[in-house]
């Protein structure tokens, strides 16, 4: 074992673990989030992660941007299998192990890999150019300032740099495989691009920027690992999950909250008695309606806003974005995020007593961006990885309206009419069948 | 056409009836002016083909939709407490509505509260009584006309219903255009999650104009709903662009008893 296996085994267990490390704590901030059983009706959730994540049935809504993630992500996936090679190569010290197990076959997936490799350097580039140049209105939003832009940018950059070892190393070894009196391996693009650009080098040099290329590579991808869950990008692991837990509801249909069933059955018992007193568990803690913090929010709304890819469909189609109200979609789900990360952390400090006096409604969604969805479903709709910011939105409505009476007065009036009229116009219950008899 | 036939189910159940179906049909198709034409128009329809149905009159109540989603948890169980209580006393076992909002809310809320019932909206119960033949209509005055259809956020998306509609228009005779956003994509018109009983935020602009702005594009002669407050929405927005002299906004049922001649 050389010391350059031995550095190489020391970093990739390193970023493992790092990775793990990460994982393991924002399975811990979505778990901050209470109880919901969605592990019911499971081939039917199996199915929808198959076609949503998988299969990307959502992103067709959009076929230039299907065709170009499609490119990344196919390119992403097919990479894995040279990536095993990598690593038994870099703790063995062998080169291209699986070249003589696997021959032709060998041959045809590298190949395979370069193109994909090809046209997800096309996409990057596309892709860079959307933000950048072009500044698609989705992707400029005011929410996307600082760092959701550069979380952006620096994944793209990243995956430039990542082809660009793909080919040093590929493109190298090529020339350095028939200097040595072989046969040129025959991978599609790096066997006559590989004699264009390097051709000329000398052997010594053509050796450096192969390992140059073969380190660039990997540390690339352990770089990608380990910044992942710090971005937007932990989208490309956490999609899977998330469309299988999503909503297989009707999009129309809300929960009905089980504590309030539970109080309104027992006013309209007949039987019940109002005076007797419940019986009080000690150590309940009190119910609280609706949400006000992340804790109040479901592990799954949770799982959602670490999901969210950032894309803006959501925000694109709103009503109330697209005519200039404050609401964003996206944005809510960003700062369950963020309201997510900053609450683990301090858990993770000061335990169960943490108190920053911060809270996800007020300091993060303010209660002009919830008043002003009209609950249609768009954003849900738009999410190519089935994330719902209705929900939660719903879930701030209901704590501010059944916990501290917080509401537009216009809606204080509709609820009064619905209360003593039946109706949310003040109109005479006893009216209601007037129209029968109207000209 | 003579008076409408409008049996309540309290007098059907003091003679021992029972109707195939309960029409729902909401506060805003009671107590609006607007909506109440379109009420009056499905009653018609429901006339025309014999239906055996009944309203519950004055023992209908909210179903608690609005409050549901301006947040209001409480008022909406207790609506729909009340409602099922007198929805079981009847035994009813089939609903029909011509508003989205109330058609959602029955069908998908209130099952887990324990009223349930089988819950269509009225362009599917129309869609049955042509499929059915008991229902058959020439273009008439539509012939030729040009129609785009708003897609209720509360149909479509929230319920998948984007075909019968349609269906039903394309027995008119017309040209049906559709609208750049329509189907799933189809763009609220501003009055869904309670925003039609308040101001809205403070934009650049109100949704039913960005969403007129868009059915006018297509140049229609109507521009046709499925849904009361999308009615409002509408009409409101073809007012805003004076328009309401070359462009109706009339719901499908309104349409259909039309062209019946009823
Ligand atoms: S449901 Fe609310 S947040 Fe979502 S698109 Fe509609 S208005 Fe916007
Ligand atoms: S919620 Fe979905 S649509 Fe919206 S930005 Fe996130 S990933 Fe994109």
């Amino acid at each position: 074992m050389t010391i350059s296996n031995i550095i190489f085994i020391i970093v990739f267990l390193g970023a493992l673990a790092f990775f793990g490390f990460k994982v393991k704590q924002i399975i811990a901030n979505i778990k901050l989030g209470k109880a919901e059983n969605r592990f019911d009706r499971k081939s039917e959730r199996l199915k929808t992660m198959l076609r949503v994540a998988l299969g990307q049935s959502k992103m067709r809504a959009r076929p230039i941007a299907a065709i170009l993630h499609m490119f990344i992500y196919v390119a992403f996936m097919i990479t894995q299998i040279e990536l095993i090679e990598i690593i038994i190569d870099g703790a063995t010290g062998s080169h291209r192990i699986f070249q003589p197990m696997l021959g032709g076959l060998y041959t045809f997936t590298i190949s395979l890999i370069e193109v994909l490799s090809l046209l997800a350097l096309v996409a990057t580039i596309a892709f860079l150019s959307r933000r950048n140049l072009i500044k698609l209105p989705r992707f400029v939003k005011s929410e996307m300032n600082g760092w959701p832009k550069l979380d952006g940018n620096i994944i793209l950059y990243l995956e430039f740099v990542l082809v660009i070892c793909i080919f040093t190393m590929n493109g190298a070894d090529e020339v350095l495989h028939v200097r040595s009196g072989h046969e040129s391996y025959g991978f599609a693009i790096s066997s006559w691009m590989g004699p264009m650009f390097f051709g000329g080098m000398e052997t010594t040099t053509l050796i450096i920027l192969e390992r140059v290329g073969w380190w660039g590579h990997i540390i690339m991808v352990l770089t990608f690992l380990c910044y992942l869950p710090f971005s937007k990008h932990l989208h490309i692991i956490w999609a899977f999950p998330n469309t299988y837990f999503s909503k297989l509801r009707p999009m129309g249909q809300f929960t009905n909250m089980e504590s309030v069933t539970n109080e309104v059955k027992l006013m309209m018992d007949p039987n019940a008695d109002p005076y007797a007193v419940p019986a009080v568990d000690p150590d309940a803690v009190p119910q609280k309606f609706g949400a006000k913090d992340v804790e109040d929010l479901s592990w799954v709304n949770i799982l959602n806003a670490y999901t969210c890819t950032e894309c803006g469909r959501c925000t694109s189609e709103c009503p109330a974005n697209i005519t200039g109200k404050k609401l964003s979609p996206r944005k809510i789900m960003m700062d369950v995020r963020d309201r997510a990360e900053e609450v683990g952390a301090g858990k993770r400090k000061e335990g169960d007593k943490f108190n920053d006096g911060k809270s996800l409604l007020g300091d993060f969604i303010t209660e002009e961006e919830i008043w002003a969805c009209t609950s249609c479903n768009a954003c849900v709709q738009a999410c190519p990885v089935n994330i719902d910011p209705l929900e939660i939105i719903m879930d701030l409505r209901r704590y501010l309206v059944m916990e501290e009476s917080k509401m537009p007065s216009e809606l204080a009036t509709m609820n009064t009419n619905i209360e003593n009229n039946q109706a949310p116009w003040q109109f005479s219950p006893s009216d209601r069948f007037k129209w029968k008899d109207e000209a | 056409m003579g008076e409408l036939r409008v049996p309540t189910m309290a007098e059907l159940a003091a003679k021992g009836q029972q109707p195939d179906v309960l029409f729902w049909v909401g506060c805003a198709g009671s107590f609006d002016d607007r909506a109440k034409k379109i009420t009056k128009a499905l009653v018609k329809i429901l006339n025309k083909c014999d239906v055996n149905f009944a309203v519950l009159g004055a023992e209908e109540s909210c179903t608690g939709d609005p409050a549901k989603r301006a947040g209001n948890e409480f008022l909406f169980q207790m609506q729909a407490m009340m409602n099922i209580q007198v929805l079981d006393g009847y035994e009813i076992k089939k609903i029909v509505t011509a508003c989205p909002h109330c058609f959602n809310t029955l069908k998908n809320e209130y099952p887990g509260l324990g009223g349930k019932y089988e819950v269509i909206h009225h362009t599917q119960l129309i869609q049955d009584l042509f499929d059915s033949g008991k229902l058959t209509v020439e273009g008439g005055t539509f012939k030729g006309k040009k129609i785009t259809f708003h897609d209720p956020c509360y149909l479509g998306r929230a319920n998948g219903v984007y075909e019968a509609p349609r269906e039903i228009l394309s027995k008119l005779d017309a040209e049906l255009v559709e609208m750049k956003r329509c189907k799933a994509k189809g763009l609220c018109c501003g009055a869904g999650g309670a925003q039609m009983f308040k101001e809205a935020e403070k934009g650049d602009k109100e949704i039913n104009v960005e969403r007129t702005e868009e059915a006018l594009k297509t140049n229609p002669n109507i521009i046709a709903t499925g849904c009361p407050f999308c009615n409002t929405m509408m009409t409101d927005g073809v007012k805003n662009f004076n328009k309401e002299n070359d462009v109706q906004v009339l719901d499908i049922a309104e349409m259909i008893a039309n062209a019946a001649d009823l």
